[in-house]
């Protein structure tokens, strides 16, 4: 048993290297720990003081964010809220405030649950991780990273450092909207992402829809095309009805599931194009369209 | 049987510096309330959902049944009995007895932390944001209604 604290990469990849296992806030780690899901590792090096890893940097090529930025950071960072706007619809959803001050991207994207609210505006968004080990570094697509429920291709002794988003185009913009019950601390029963890029005449000339917590992993809709906003909406609909393969558990049977995640890949389709177009919807979408808005 | 290992570690708890010899996996809530003898700070679902456990670290809050106390070394712990001097009441105590915010009164400590970091972050919310700032604190007495008055009761007067 041993308990380290990190205060620069190095240190924590040296620990990673020697078997430890690494903790940013614990909220899936050690909560998880304490349900029975898993025991605790009996070596852990906590990474939560790695300040480097606290920054967001933009860049010509974009945005670079550290993992360790928490979900907090991002629901009130400038530039997240409105050129990044669905993956900041994610993070303002996660869990209460206490979960969202601790709750770290990098911890949401390495945990790889299908239901992480993160993973599907990553997805559409384009983004690359950045994993960093003392063997080197490696960038790979953020589907790449998701090999299973709970699963990823990193290596024990990865560390992943960041989360490179790249600039977003003219015209375009994101959204992400979850199912949910309640209007917080839910899991999502289902969620979609979109971005999209509008042509001069408002209509979508590119467009990219991922889903959340309908199959193994967070998974893009392929075959989608543009058009119309209201075309796209309606094809991305259906296509996410179509490809979702989701299970029945306590939560929602998988019938409910493919329609419900249709549903919401329609209205984030739509809230993108709306936003891509210069309008303010505020973060997180579910407060102010989706399930659960305040009127 | 061999005793099970531990790590000594110093807690700083409402400005007290706390050394304690704990196992790596004890939960923070456990050793405020049995090795410090704090127990303002209440364990309810040992789940991170009902937020009868939170604490502020370093003034942002978190729930303390879930977050590892040797992980908290070197960090400023703020527990229930530290929001105020000894035998002095925050306006948020006074308001939320006044309000009639408490009644079997499990989840005021932690709802009494919640606003705390909320009217520290945000000195004007509006009634959402107090909603959104206590979503994480459970109460089932209540109603919410006269917690929410408290806190902003506590908002109007800070305001002046
Ligand atoms: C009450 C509650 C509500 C929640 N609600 C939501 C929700 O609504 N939506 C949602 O998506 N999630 C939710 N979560 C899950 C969790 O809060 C998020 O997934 C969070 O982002 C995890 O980050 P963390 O820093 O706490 O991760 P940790 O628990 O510290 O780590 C998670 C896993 O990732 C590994 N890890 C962490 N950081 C790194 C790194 N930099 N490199 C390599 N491996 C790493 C750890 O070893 C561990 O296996 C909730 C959790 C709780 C307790």
């Amino acid at each position: 048993m041993s308990f380290f604290i990190a205060h620069t990469v190095h240190d924590a990849l040296t620990a990673l290297s020697d078997g430890a296992r690494p903790v940013a806030g614990g909220s899936d780690l050690v909560v998880g720990a304490r349900h029975g899901k898993a025991p605790l590792p009996p070596h852990l090096v906590a990474i939560d003081r790695i300040a480097e890893l606290r920054e967001v940097h933009h860049t010509d090529s974009g945005v670079i964010i550290g993992a360790l930025v928490t979900h907090h950071d991002i629901e009130m960072h400038a530039l997240l809220t409105t050129s990044y706007a669905g993956l900041a619809d994610g993070s303002a959803l996660v869990g209460s405030p206490s979960t969202r001050n601790v709750g770290t991207l990098g911890g949401n994207v390495m945990n790889a649950s299908p239901a992480m609210d993160t993973g599907s505006p990553l997805l559409v968004l384009g983004a690359e991780v950045e994993l960093q080990s003392l063997r080197g570094t490696r960038r790979l697509g953020i589907a790449e990273l998701w090999t299973g429920p709970g699963r990823t291709c990193a290596e024990p002794d990865e560390l992943c450092v960041a989360v490179h988003l790249p600039a977003p185009a003219p015209n375009s913009n994101s959204a992400y909207l979850r199912l949910e019950y309640r209007r917080a601390m839910e899991i999502a029963v289902v969620g979609a992402a979109a971005a999209v890029t509008l042509a001069a005449d408002g209509s979508i000339s590119a467009v990219r829809v991922a889903l959340t917590a309908v199959a193994p992993t967070i998974i893009e809709v392929v075959g989608l095309v543009g058009g119309t906003v209201a075309d796209v909406a309606a094809a991305a609909a259906a296509a996410a009805s179509e490809q979702a393969t989701p299970i029945s558990d306590q939560r929602a049977s998988d019938r409910y599931r493919r329609h419900t995640v249709g549903v919401m890949a329609g209205r984030a389709v739509q809230a993108a194009a709306r936003r891509a177009g210069g309008e303010m919807i505020p973060v997180p979408l579910n407060r102010a369209v989706g399930i659960g808005a305040a009127s | 049987m061999s005793q099970p290992e531990t790590i000594s570690v110093v807690l700083r708890v409402n400005g007290f510096d706390y050394p304690v010899a704990i196992e790596q996996g004890r939960n923070l809530l456990g050793v405020i309330r049995t090795e410090i003898g704090l127990t303002g700070t209440k364990e309810g679902c040992d789940d991170c959902e009902c937020g009868a456990c939170m604490v502020l670290l370093d003034g942002q809050p978190v729930n303390s049944c879930s977050f590892l106390a040797v992980q908290a070394q070197g960090r400023a712990i703020t527990t229930v009995e530290g929001l105020m001097p000894a035998d002095e009441m925050h306006p948020l105590q006074r308001n939320i007895l006044e309000e009639g915010g408490v009644q079997c009164g499990f989840c005021t400590p932690g709802m009494l932390i919640s606003a705390s970091a909320l009217l520290s972050r945000n000195p004007a919310p509006t009634d959402e944001d107090v909603r959104i700032g206590l979503s994480g604190n459970l109460c089932r007495c209540t109603g919410y209604t006269k917690i929410v008055a408290a806190v902003q009761r506590t908002a109007a007067e800070h305001r002046g």
